[in-house]
C-alpha cells in the first residue's frame, strides 16, 4: 500500500501542489491524469525518494521496490546492446552461480511474459517503438518491483500497439498482483484499463471513479 | 627483439596501457564523450608542458591538469550542448597555455615532440613502475564500479529513474578518463591519445551487442594495435604512434563495413 498524507512540494516559492492527501492499495491499477505541468511526474518521483518533498509524509509498506518507465529514453540507432542484455543493465552484479541462474531465469520469465523472448538478440537501437517500450518495461521488472509506475509509456505508438502494451500490464497487474500506476493524457486508456484516476488540478490531487474522467481533463 | 630491455619495459607499460585505454574506451563512446576526451588531451599537452617548466615530471603535470579540469567540465554543465561549446573554449585556451609553458622552459624541443607525439621506446624502468600503478587504480575502479557505470553508461534515463547515484557515477568515470588520458598519452603522445581511447571501443560497437563482449573486442582491439605497432617500429624504425593510429582507424573503417553489410543481408 501507498499512502500519502498532506503532502506538499515547493520549488523555490512556486507551489506544485499542497495538502495531497490518498492512498492507493495493493495489486491496484490507477491512473495519474492531469495538465502537463500539474506535478504529475514530481509526485512519482517523490514516491521514489528521487526528488525530495517539502513537507508531509509518503508511506510504502514493507518498503517495496518501485520499478519506473521513463517516459524518454535516448536510443538511436546506433545503440549497440540487444534487447536482453539492455534489460540486464538493471540487474546487480554478483559473483555467485547461484545468483547468476536465478537472475537468467528472471531474465528468461520476463522476456517471455513480455513477449520478447525471440527478439531477445535484436538490437535495441533497431527495434520498432512497441518493441523498445516492452525493453524498458521489461528492465523495470527484471528487479521484482511491487508497484510499477509508467510515466506516458504509450504517448508515442500507434493505436494497435498501445492496446498490446496496456493487456500486457494487465496481465501482470492481475497475475503477479502488481500494483500499476499509469500516468497518461490518454482518456481512453484510463477508462478502458484503470478503475480510479487520480486527477491533479487546482495545485492538489483528487481521487475520482474514471466513469468521472472527461477530455477537459487532459488539455 | 625482447633481447633489449627497452622494448621489454616498453612492451610491459604498453600492454597495461592498452588494457585500461580498452575498458575505458567502451564507457567514453557510449556516453558520447569522444569529445571531451580528445580535449582532455590538448589539457594534458598543456600540463606536461607546465611541468617541464616548475620541474615536475611531465607525466604529474598532466595527472595534475586534466583531473582539475575534467571535474570542472563535470560540474561546469550537465547538457551536452552546452557542454561542447564551453569545452572547446576550453581546449583553445589550454593547446596556448601549453606552447606559452614550453617556449618560457629551456628545454629543448625534442621535449615537446616526446609530449605530442609520444616516446614510448624511451620510457624508464621508474617510468613503467608509475605507469603500472596507475593503469592497476583505473582497472581495479572499474571493476568496483562495473554494474552501475554500466548502467549509467548504457542508460542514463533508465540508471537514473532506478535510484542509482548517477551525479557520483560520472565524477568517478571522469576521474579514471582523466588519468587515462595521461598514462595513453605516454605510448601515443597527447595529439593522438583520442586514437586509443576512442576508436577500438567504437569498433567493437559495430561488432558485439552486450557489454562484457564489448569490452573484450575493445581490449583485443586495442592491445593488437599497440603490440603490432611496438613491433612493427622495432623493425622498421618508424614510428609506433604510426603503426597504431593506421591500425586502429583501418579495424574502424572494417567494422563499420561490416556493419552496413550485415544490415543490407
Amino acid at each position: 500500500m501507498i499512502e500519502v498524507k498532506n503532502l506538499t512540494k515547493k520549488f523555490g516559492k512556486q507551489v506544485v501542489f499542497k495538502d495531497v492527501n490518498f492512498k492507493i492499495e495493493n495489486g491496484e491499477f490507477v491512473s495519474l491524469v492531469g495538465r502537463n505541468g500539474a506535478g504529475k511526474t514530481t509526485l512519482v518521483k517523490i514516491l521514489m525518494g528521487l526528488e525530495k518533498k517539502t513537507s508531509g509524509d509518503v508511506i510504502i509498506d514493507h518498503k517495496q521496490k518501485i520499478g519506473y518507465v521513463p517516459q524518454f529514453r535516448n536510443i538511436d540507432l546506433d545503440y549497440p546492446l540487444n534487447i536482453e542484455q539492455f534489460i540486464r543493465l538493471n540487474l546487480k552484479w554478483t559473483m555467485s552461480p547461484k545468483q547468476r541462474a536465478e537472475d537468467t531465469r528472471v531474465v528468461n520469465k520476463i522476456l517471455k511474459e513480455t513477449n520478447l523472448i525471440d527478439l531477445k538478440d535484436r538490437a535495441l537501437g533497431l527495434a520498432s517503438g512497441g518493441e523498445k517500450q516492452k525493453a524498458y518495461l521489461a528492465q523495470a521488472l527484471v528487479n521484482m518491483p511491487g508497484v510499477l509506475i509508467l510515466d506516458e509509456s504509450t504517448a508515442s505508438l500507434d493505436v494497435d500497439v498501445k492496446i498490446q502494451l496496456m493487456d500486457l500490464v494487465q496481465e501482470l497487474n492481475e497475475k503477479s498482483k502488481l500494483t500499476v500506476i499509469f500516468i497518461t493524457h490518454d482518456s481512453e486508456l484510463t477508462k478502458r484499463y484503470t478503475k480510479r484516476a487520480l486527477l491533479f488540478e487546482n495545485k492538489t490531487v483528487r481521487p475520482m471513479s474514471v466513469d468521472e474522467i472527461s477530455e477537459d481533463m487532459f488539455e | 627483439m625482447f633481447g633489449y630491455e627497452f622494448m621489454q619495459e616498453a612492451f610491459i607499460a604498453s600492454t597495461f596501457i592498452a588494457i585500461t585505454a580498452g575498458i575505458v574506451g567502451v564507457f567514453v563512446v557510449s556516453r558520447n564523450m569522444s569529445f571531451l576526451s580528445h580535449t582532455l588531451s590538448e589539457i594534458g599537452f598543456a600540463g606536461a608542458a607546465f611541468g617541464i617548466l616548475v620541474g615536475i615530471s611531465p607525466l604529474a603535470g598532466m595527472i595534475i591538469f586534466t583531473l582539475v579540469s575534467s571535474i570542472a567540465v563535470g560540474s561546469l554543465s550537465t547538457e551536452s550542448s552546452r557542454r561542447e561549446a564551453s569545452i572547446s573554449a576550453i581546449s583553445s585556451l589550454f593547446i596556448g597555455l601549453g606552447i606559452l609553458f614550453l617556449s618560457l622552459s629551456s628545454e629543448s624541443s625534442s621535449y615537446a615532440t616526446n609530449i605530442l607525439f609520444g616516446s614510448i621506446v624511451g620510457i624508464s624502468a621508474k617510468e613503467v613502475h608509475q605507469l603500472l600503478i596507475l593503469a592497476l587504480f583505473v582497472i581495479v575502479i572499474f571493476i568496483i564500479c562495473y554494474k552501475p557505470l554500466a548502467f549509467d553508461s548504457f542508460d542514463h534515463i533508465g540508471a537514473r529513474a532506478s535510484g542509482l547515484n548517477t551525479r557520483l557515477l560520472s565524477v568517478i568515470f571522469l576521474i579514471t578518463l582523466a588519468l587515462s588520458v595521461s598514462i595513453g598519452a605516454q605510448i601515443v603522445g597527447s595529439l593522438l591519445v583520442f586514437v586509443l581511447l576512442t576508436l577500438p571501443g567504437a569498433t567493437a560497437r559495430y561488432l558485439v551487442h552486450s557489454v562484457p563482449k564489448l569490452l573484450m573486442v575493445s581490449v583485443g582491439l586495442s592491445l593488437a594495435g599497440v603490440w603490432l605497432g611496438l613491433y612493427l617500429a622495432f623493425v622498421t624504425n618508424w614510428p609506433v604512434t604510426f603503426f597504431i593510429s593506421a591500425f586502429e582507424v583501418i579495424a574502424y573503417f572494417l567494422g563499420l563495413s561490416y556493419k552496413n553489410w550485415k544490415l543490407s543481408h
